[in-house]
């Protein structure tokens, strides 16, 4: 019997009977962090690390049950060792750590290897059998240095400040906002929030992150009191009447999608910042590299070319079908974790 | 080439015509004139011979990359653009090249007889020597398709401001074959009698479709109506005893078709005329798709004239004793261009008048336009006898009133990824209708589909694929659409024994269940009723 193995309701350790990321109801599940594809609603026990308490409260309902762990503390249940480490990808996301009789498999649910001075950085964990996402599985995808990326967030937003307009910038509500918000240079201008950001970041102040001031766009704001300001927006209020109050303005996207030019002109936004939470080309090799394991199962991404490619370097590689989506809802029209919001 | 690229990538940035009208004056303000020509020649879609072989550039590419070539393969099918794959793959992202877009082009138009091992240092120590956006904008120079949302208006507003010269005369100047090989900027833009160019065509004026009653047009005596011919657009033109053909799309093509050479003693001095070239034979013009074989074949051979000989139907006089007329009202050219039909007839089959029909009201034309299919004809054309010929598309005084299109509901079997704005996501269709128990494919079709339709059929894909064979994917057969096309032919070369004309998705049926799509026989039907 395998430590995890993949069922119709998810990643499941049967010797536990616990599951990690369920997609259906389940008794006891494990998540790794708090977007709606992998914090779903309908488990009757959630264990999460503790930043992601508040956040699965918040989007699944006040009254779930759930017990918070911190990185490296361990628990065990019918003998299986659990326990949660840095993923890197948003706000208490964490890779689970899975040990029966010496054996070591690791979820990694969804990761970067970049610190992006929120998120606790990711750390490699050693193991014998690693399961990763690909969204970015192809060697196109190369992020550019952050620290440069968000200087020109910040450039363009002083540019459109002297062209008289507003800035519109697009991320998801949970993780993406918070991450261009910590690195915005406050001195050119206000930040205003979309309610659904704004109600994230309340969650996450509420649970002692530390957030720049921002302040949520509401119908009663004078119209000129935008002008100049950067307004935090989920992917599905681009092309919405909602943007309607800020003209003049300016919209553009951070996402790993922006990396190419057929998704940026798909989107026809003005701008769009190559900017992501998830492993670029690179960054998952190294990390496969660095966890040692032999056996590695992809999950939600360009699973077959990566697997393929894996084979060639000589992993056990194979491909599992999930109902991760990734950075899908992104690019969407309809953000699912908004709606689940 | 850092300016030409920087334009590329202000362009490529926006959506806003402002914004890139405001690029393009920049660019033209500060790049010297070589490279503002081969800027313009660019936009306009003419590039440089290609050089190099695409199979040779994948080979490279993935060999820089240091991947294997079917990794290479599948993450061009990914980008859907070769030169931004091999640019994105390149590990190197740090420029220390100098020179400009012209020094780059003769570069590339300098490799062409160098064997592939020369070749290939040579464009391996070029990627070297660039950062990632202008080694995208060298490879594009070298594989052509430079399709960045500038349309031709776009470009010559551009020009008109930096210039101060008028966008019409603009427009005229740079149609026609020019390269910038034989001619300078201050030739083709500037100078105020530009060696005229015998050649030179004029700008099309091209009509919008017709969406509402024509009614709402006004009075019909204001009002001149012709058939929609179904061939090619083109403009016969004699010049100084020359005979040149133009097609729409600004192809000269005066060598396809040798039944007009002679016009070139018929025609006087000084001549152009606007109309359609038609295939047409014993007295009734055959179907465009004869028209099609031929203009695919590399020799007009006899066999070829004989099967699907053409003419020139006529509908406008453009210029007559060299003198432009495109200022003169629509039935002054009518009337000299009558004459001119009239003095040519008897000497000549292939000089036709497009007839005008004669109505008393709108409701005649209706009756017309329902004949058009049998005519060969893919509607009427609207006509104000009052108005001048225009340089491009423009509203109000042309209109083409299309014929409703024929319609089919099919099943969708196969997709593939999109390229440029749509890479990444599956859509191109083959769709198929029912013969028996089997599903049998038809036609291809891209386009209809709103971006929000686009995608929940790319999620379905994703989730019902079959089988892959490269980059096309075998799909569940549930989801049904209506097929939209003007016209349909027996053909050889498909499975179904049809082609269609036009095919584009009219509407997603998500109300019929996919046994509930049309028959190869209800296909087969309207080959035999409307088929050529």
């Amino acid at each position: 019997m395998a430590l995890l193995e993949f069922t119709e309701s998810g990643i499941y350790c049967p010797i536990a009977d616990i599951y990690i990321d369920p997609w259906r109801p389940v008794e006891r599940a494990l998540i790794t962090h708090g977007h709606s594809d992998h914090a779903r609603p309908g488990h009757q026990h959630y264990a999460c690390h503790h930043d992601s308490v508040n956040i699965l409260r918040f989007r699944l309902g006040q009254e779930i049950s759930v017990t918070g762990y911190g990185y490296g503390e361990t628990f065990l249940h019918r003998g299986v060792r659990f326990s949660f480490h840095p993923a890197g990808h948003i706000i208490g996301s964490a890779q689970i750590r899975v040990e029966y009789q010496g054996e070591v498999w690791v979820a990694s649910g969804d990761y970067k290897l970049e610190d992006d001075g929120l998120a606790p950085a990711y750390e490699p964990v050693k193991c014998h059998a690693f399961i990763t996402e690909c969204t970015f599985g192809l060697p196109v995808y190369k992020w550019p240095d952050p620290a440069t990326v968000h200087q020109e967030i910040n450039q363009w937003w002083e540019n459109n400040r002297k062209a008289g307009k507003v800035s519109i910038l697009s991320g998801y509500s949970l993780g993406k906002a918070q991450r261009l918000l910590h690195h915005l240079d406050a001195s050119i201008g206000p930040v205003f929030t979309h309610g659904a950001i704004e109600n994230m970041n309340e969650v996450l102040r509420e649970s002692g992150v530390v957030l720049p001031d921002t302040r949520r766009v509401t119908a009663d704001i004078n119209k000129k009191e935008y002008k100049g300001g950067l307004v935090l927006a989920p992917p599905s209020a681009i092309g919405s009447a909602w943007q309607k109050k800020f003209q003049p303005f300016s919209e553009g996207i951070a996402s790993g999608w922006m990396a190419l030019r057929g998704a940026r002109r798909r989107r026809s936004v003005d701008r769009g910042f190559i900017l992501s939470d998830h492993v670029d080309w690179p960054g998952v090799n190294t990390a496969i590299r660095e966890t040692g394991a032999q056996k590695i199962i992809t999950t939600h991404g360009y699973t077959s070319i990566f697997t393929k490619w894996l084979l060639e370097q000589g992993y056990q590689a194979s491909a599992e079908s999930t109902q991760f989506e990734g950075e899908l809802n992104e690019m969407s029209e309809a953000d699912n974790s908004e709606k689940a919001a | 080439m850092r300016q030409f690229a920087q334009l590329f990538r202000r362009l490529d940035q926006t959506t806003k015509i402002n914004l890139k009208v405001g690029a393009l004056h920049e660019f033209f303000a500060e790049a010297s004139d070589e490279d503002k020509l081969w800027a313009i020649a660019l936009l306009a879609g003419k590039r440089p011979k290609r050089t190099v072989r695409t199979s040779l550039l994948r080979e490279w590419g993935a060999e820089v990359a240091n991947i294997p070539l079917w990794l290479f393969e599948d993450s061009y099918h990914v980008v859907g653009d070769l030169a931004e794959t091999i640019a994105n793959l390149h590990p190197q992202n740090h420029s220390t090249q100098q020179e400009n877009l012209t020094y780059w082009i003769t570069f590339i138009r300098n490799l062409d007889g160098k064997e592939d091992d020369e070749k290939k240092e040579l464009i391996l120590t070029t990627w070297d020597s660039m950062d990632a956006s202008e080694r995208f904008v060298f490879n594009k120079l070298i594989t052509g398709g430079f399709r960045v949302g500038v349309s031709q208006k776009l470009m010559v507003r551009a020009l008109a401001r930096y210039t101060g010269l008028e966008e019409n005369l603009l427009a005229h100047r740079l149609m026609g074959n020019w390269s910038p090989v034989d001619t300078s900027f201050n030739d083709l833009v500037l100078a105020e009698n530009p060696d005229d160019n015998r050649s030179r065509p004029y700008p099309f004026y091209l009509a919008y479709a017709l969406e509402e009653a024509p009614e709402n047009l006004g009075v019909p005596e204001e009002w001149q109506a012709e058939r929609k011919w179904d061939g090619i657009r083109g403009q016969v033109i004699q010049r100084g005893g020359e005979l040149f053909v133009w097609s729409r799309g600004e192809e000269l093509v005066t060598d396809k078709f040798p039944e007009f050479e002679i016009l070139r003693q018929l025609l006087p001095d000084g001549t152009v005329l606007d109309g359609e070239i038609l295939p047409y034979k014993d007295g009734a013009p055959l179907a465009f798709n004869d028209l099609q074989t031929r203009i695919g074949r590399k020799n007009v051979t006899r066999n070829v004239l004989q099967k699907a000989p053409v003419v020139l139907v006529a509908y406008d006089l453009l210029e007559a004793d060299g003198q432009d007329l495109r200022h003169q009202p629509m039935r002054y050219r009518r009337e000299k261009l009558e004459q001119l039909v009239a003095e040519v007839k008897g000497k000549t089959d292939v000089l036709h008048l497009s007839e005008v029909l004669s109505f008393k009201d709108w409701s005649q034309l209706v009756a017309e336009r329902a004949r058009s299919r049998e005519m060969h004809c893919e509607g009427l054309m609207l006509k104000r006898k009052d108005s001048i010929y225009e340089v491009g598309r423009k509203k109000g005084a042309w209109w083409k009133w299309k014929v409703d299109p024929l319609m089919i509901d099919a099943v969708m079997i196969y997709a593939m990824r999109g390229h440029g704005r749509r890479a990444n996501l599956y859509t191109d269709y083959t769709f198929a209708v029912w013969d028996g128990e089997a599903l049998v494919p038809f036609t291809k079709a891209y386009s209809g589909l709103t971006d929000k339709e686009i995608r929940e059929v790319d999620a379905f894909v994703k989730k019902n694929t079959i089988d892959r064979f490269g980059p096309v994917r075998s799909v569940n057969p549930e989801l049904v659409f209506e097929i939209a096309f003007e016209g349909i032919n027996r053909s050889t070369r498909h499975k179904s024994g049809v082609a269609l004309r036009f095919p584009r998705m009219n509407r997603w049926r998500l109300d019929k269940p996919a046994a509930e799509a049309n028959t190869l026989s209800d296909l087969h039907q309207l080959l035999n009723e409307y088929g050529g």
